[in-house]
C-alpha cells in the first residue's frame, strides 16, 4: 500500500483525493527543505515524512541537514531563545561563527539549492544561506517553526537582514509575523498519526515500558514530554504536581525529554529539573534517546492526564500528540497551545503552577469529564492537526507562490 | 459520477491558471463577470479549494483600531474572518458566525456588539464592500454609545488575516442528477466549502452551485428542493454537519431509489 493510502483510514477517506490532485499541479517540480537536525524536534519529525509524501505526490522532494560545530549550535541556542523572547547575549565573533558555518554548508549544498524550485529553510539556523546562493531560481520560503511574536528586538533586526530577501515566510500562528517585505503565511504544524510516536500501542507494551520505568499502571499518572528547557518550564510542573499530590497520593508524574543534537542547553535545565525533584520516587525524570519515539508514545498512553506547561512556546506538537491519544492536555496558555486546546473543551489552558494543579485535581476526580475530553481532543487533532492537512497547506503555498498574486486562483 | 483520470485531466496541456481578484469578480451592478464553474447545460464539475491564510500584519486592541483598520483592510481578509472560520480548527458549535464577533464576545466581552456582528449575514450583500460597510456601521453605532471602549491586552488582540483561495479539480464530474447526493456524501469537506458557501458570493444568484445547476437543468422539477437547501445555514455548526445536512435533503429530492 502506498504512504498516501495508509493515511485514509485514520485521516479521513475524503482528505487524499485534493492532495494528489493539488499535488498534479506540482508534479515534477524541485523542492528542498533545509533544516539543522536530522533527529530529534518537531522539525525533524514532521520533515521525516513530509518528504516522502511530497515525492509520493510526483514532486522531486529532499531534504538537507546543515552542519555545525558547538559554538554554531550555542550560538544558535542563544539565537533561539532571544528570538522566543529571552535575552541572550551573542557576540560578534559568535555570529560570524554562525555565517561562516552557513558559508560553508552554502558551498555543499550550492548546486542543490541553485537548481531547486522550492527551497524552505527551516528556523534560524541556515536563514543565511539564501544570501549565499546568488544564482538561486526557484522561490525560497523561510519556515519560523518558533514564537518570534516578542523577540529580542536586536537579534530580531540581525536575522531580519537575511529573512527580508526571501519570496515568503511561513508563521505557526499570525501573532509570529513579523513586519517583513514579503507575504507571511500562516500554517500551524501537525503530528503524523503513522509514526511509531502516534501509532496505536498494545497493552502489553505500554506495560513493558511502564515497568522498565517504574512506573505503576495502577496509579494516577501525568506527563510532561518535552526537551529539558526553560521555556517547557520542567520545574513549575513539579511544582504543580506536588500541589496536587496532596489531593491525589498516588500521584506519579512523568517528566520525559530526548535531547537534540542542536540544543547545549538542555544539560543544565536537566540538573535544575532534578534538584528540583529531590528525592520524591514518584517523579520519574526520563532523559530517553531521539529514537524512542514508541516508548515515548506508550507514556503518553498511560498518562491520565498529559501536560505542556510551557511558558513560551512556537507550537507544542507533544500537546497535539497527547490529544491524539484521548488525553485531555493541560497547557500554558502561550503561542499554539491556544490553537490546540480549545478550553474547558479538549483541556484546560493555565497560566501558572497553581492553575495546573487545580485542573489536574479537577480531572483526577472527575473521571467522566476526563473520558469526554480526551474523546473531544482526539477528534479535533483527526480534523485539523494531522499530517495530510499540512502537507496540502503546504502545497497551498507552493501553487501560490508559483501563480503569483491575487485572492482567488483556480488551478485547472 | 465519474472520476476522471487526473493525468488526463489535469497534467496535460489544457492546464491554465486563473487569478481572479475579488474586486474583478463582479461587474457594476452586481452580476458576475465570469467564474462560472461549469456550463450550464454541461456536467457538474467537481472543485475542491485549500485556503492559504496570510498574515496582514494589522491589528486591533479595542473597537476604535477595529473600525479604523476595516476602513482600509483588503477585501480578502474580511472573506477570511467570515468564512474562513469554518475551515479552521473548531469544536463545539459556534456561538457566533464571525470571527468580529467572536472577539467582541470573548475578549471585549460586550455581548450585545456580539450579538449585533453576529445577525449580519453576508449573503445580504452584493460585494464584500457592502459587508465591510455594514461591519463598519454597527461598530460605530457601539462606539457612539461607548465612553470608553475597552482595551484588549497585546495577547488577545484582534489580528486581521486574509485568505488566498486556490480552486482546482477534483476530478469528479457528475453527470446525472441523481448522482449527486452519492457525489456530495463522498466530497471533501472543503469541497462543500466550495460549492455550498463560496458560491454564494460567487454566483450571479448569490446560491449555491448545486442550485445553480439543478435549477439550469429544470428549473420547476427543482424548485421544492433548491428551496430546501437554501433553508440549510452553513455558518452555524461545522462543515460536516453541513455536508450531511445538504447531502440528505438531496438524498430525500433526488436519489430515494439509489442504494446509499
Amino acid at each position: 500500500m502506498k504512504l498516501l493510502e495508509r493515511y485514509a483510514p485514520v485521516a479521513g477517506e475524503d482528505v487524499i483525493g485534493p492532495l494528489q490532485q493539488l499535488g498534479e499541479h506540482l508534479r515534477g517540480r524541485k523542492v528542498v527543505h533545509v533544516n539543522s537536525t536530522r533527529v530529534g524536534g518537531g522539525v525533524a519529525e514532521i520533515l521525516a515524512k513530509l518528504v516522502p509524501l511530497k515525492r509520493e505526490l510526483g514532486i522531486d522532494a529532499t531534504w538537507e541537514v546543515i552542519e555545525g560545530d558547538q559554538d554554531f549550535y550555542k550560538t544558535t541556542k542563544s539565537m533561539h531563545n532571544a528570538l522566543q523572547g529571552s535575552s541572550a547575549f551573542i557576540s560578534t565573533e559568535q555570529l560570524r561563527t554562525y555565517e561562516s558555518t552557513n558559508e560553508r554548508n552554502a558551498g555543499a549544498l550550492r548546486d542543490k539549492l541553485e537548481d531547486a524550485d522550492f527551497v524552505f529553510i527551516h528556523d534560524p539556523q541556515p536563514a543565511p544561506l539564501l544570501r549565499m546562493i546568488p544564482k538561486r531560481r526557484g522561490k525560497w520560503v523561510w519556515r519560523c517553526h518558533i514564537d518570534v511574536s516578542r523577540p529580542d528586538r536586536h537579534v530580531w533586526k540581525y536575522l531580519r537582514g537575511f529573512v527580508s530577501d526571501y519570496d515568503a515566510s511561513i508563521f505557526s500562528l499570525a501573532a509570529f509575523s513579523q513586519e517583513l517585505p514579503h507575504t507571511q503565511y500562516v500554517i500551524p504544524p501537525s503530528i503524523d498519526p503513522l509514526s511509531d510516536k502516534n501509532v496505536p500501542l498494545s497493552d502489553d507494551e505500554i506495560d513493558e515500558t511502564c515497568s522498565e520505568f517504574g512506573l505503576d499502571r495502577e496509579r494516577d499518572t501525568i506527563v510532561q514530554v518535552s526537551r529539558f528547557d526553560r521555556f517547557k518550564d520542567p520545574v513549575g510542573v513539579i511544582a504543580a504536581y506536588r500541589l496536587a499530590k496532596k489531593f491525589s497520593p498516588g500521584l506519579q508524574l512523568v517528566l520525559a525529554g530526548g535531547g537534540a543534537t542542536d540544543d547545549p542547553e538542555g544539560e543544565v535545565v536537566l540538573e535544575e529539573t532534578r534538584a528540583a525533584a529531590g528525592g520524591d520516587t514518584d517523579i520519574h525524570i526520563l532523559v530517553l534517546p531521539p529514537d524512542a519515539h514508541r516508548r515515548i508514545n506508550a507514556l503518553q498512553r498511560t498518562a491520565n492526564v498529559v501536560l505542556q506547561k510551557s511558558t513560551r512556546e512556537g507550537f507544542g506538537l507533544t500537546v497535539a500528540e497527547g490529544m491524539w491519544k484521548g488525553k485531555p492536555v493541560i497547557g500554558g496558555d502561550v503561542g499554539g497551545i491556544r490553537l490546540q486546546i480549545v478550553n474547558h473543551h479538549t483541556g484546560f489552558l493555565v497560566a501558572t503552577p497553581e492553575g495546573a494543579a487545580l485542573r489536574i485535581r479537577y480531572l483526577l476526580h472527575h473521571p467522566d469529564v476526563l473520558e469526554n475530553m480526551g474523546e473531544k481532543a482526539r477528534l479535533l487533532v483527526r480534523n485539523n492537526f494531522l499530517l495530510t492537512r499540512h502537507l496540502r497547506e503546504y502545497l497551498t503555498v507552493m501553487a501560490s507562490l508559483l501563480h503569483g498574486a491575487g485572492d482567488r486562483m483556480e488551478l485547472f | 459520477m465519474t472520476r476522471r483520470q487526473a493525468a488526463v485531466r489535469i497534467g496535460g496541456p489544457r492546464r491554465s491558471v486563473r487569478c481572479l481578484f475579488t474586486h474583478q469578480a463582479r461587474e457594476p451592478g452586481g452580476n458576475i463577470e465570469k467564474k462560472q464553474p461549469y456550463s450550464p447545460a454541461g456536467p457538474f464539475e467537481v472543485r475542491d479549494c485549500a485556503l492559504a491564510a496570510i498574515a496582514t500584519g494589522r491589528s486591533a486592541q479595542n473597537l476604535k483600531e477595529l473600525r479604523d483598520e476595516l476602513r482600509d483592510v483588503d477585501e480578502a481578509s474580511i472573506y477570511f474572518h467570515f468564512w474562513g472560520g469554518l475551515l479552521r480548527p473548531t469544536f463545539d458549535d459556534p456561538s457566533y458566525n464571525n470571527d468580529f464577533a467572536r472577539w467582541s464576545h470573548d475578549v471585549l466581552h460586550n455581548n450585545a456588539l456580539a450579538e449585533r456582528l453576529s445577525v449580519i449575514d453576508p449573503t445580504d450583500y452584493a460585494d464584500l464592500e457592502g459587508l465591510r460597510s455594514a461591519l463598519i456601521e454597527v461598530i460605530e453605532d457601539e462606539l457612539d454609545e461607548s465612553d470608553s471602549p475597552p482595551w484588549a491586552s497585546r495577547e488577545n488582540r484582534f489580528l486581521f488575516i486574509r485568505s488566498r483561495i486556490v480552486i482546482f479539480d477534483s476530478g469528479i464530474v457528475v453527470t446525472d442528477p441523481k448522482e449527486l447526493p452519492r457525489a456530495v456524501s463522498e466530497m471533501s469537506q472543503s469541497s462543500v466549502f466550495y460549492h455550498f458557501i463560496d458560491a454564494r458570493r460567487r454566483t450571479p444568484r448569490g446560491v449555491d452551485d448545486f442550485s445553480t445547476w439543478l435549477t439550469d437543468l429544470d428549473a420547476d422539477a427543482h424548485l421544492e428542493l433548491c428551496t430546501e437547501l437554501a433553508g440549510i445555514d452553513p455558518y452555524y455548526g461545522t462543515l460536516d454537519e453541513t455536508k450531511r445536512n445538504v447531502s440528505a435533503v438531496l438524498r430525500r429530492f433526488l436519489a430515494e431509489d439509489a442504494a446509499l
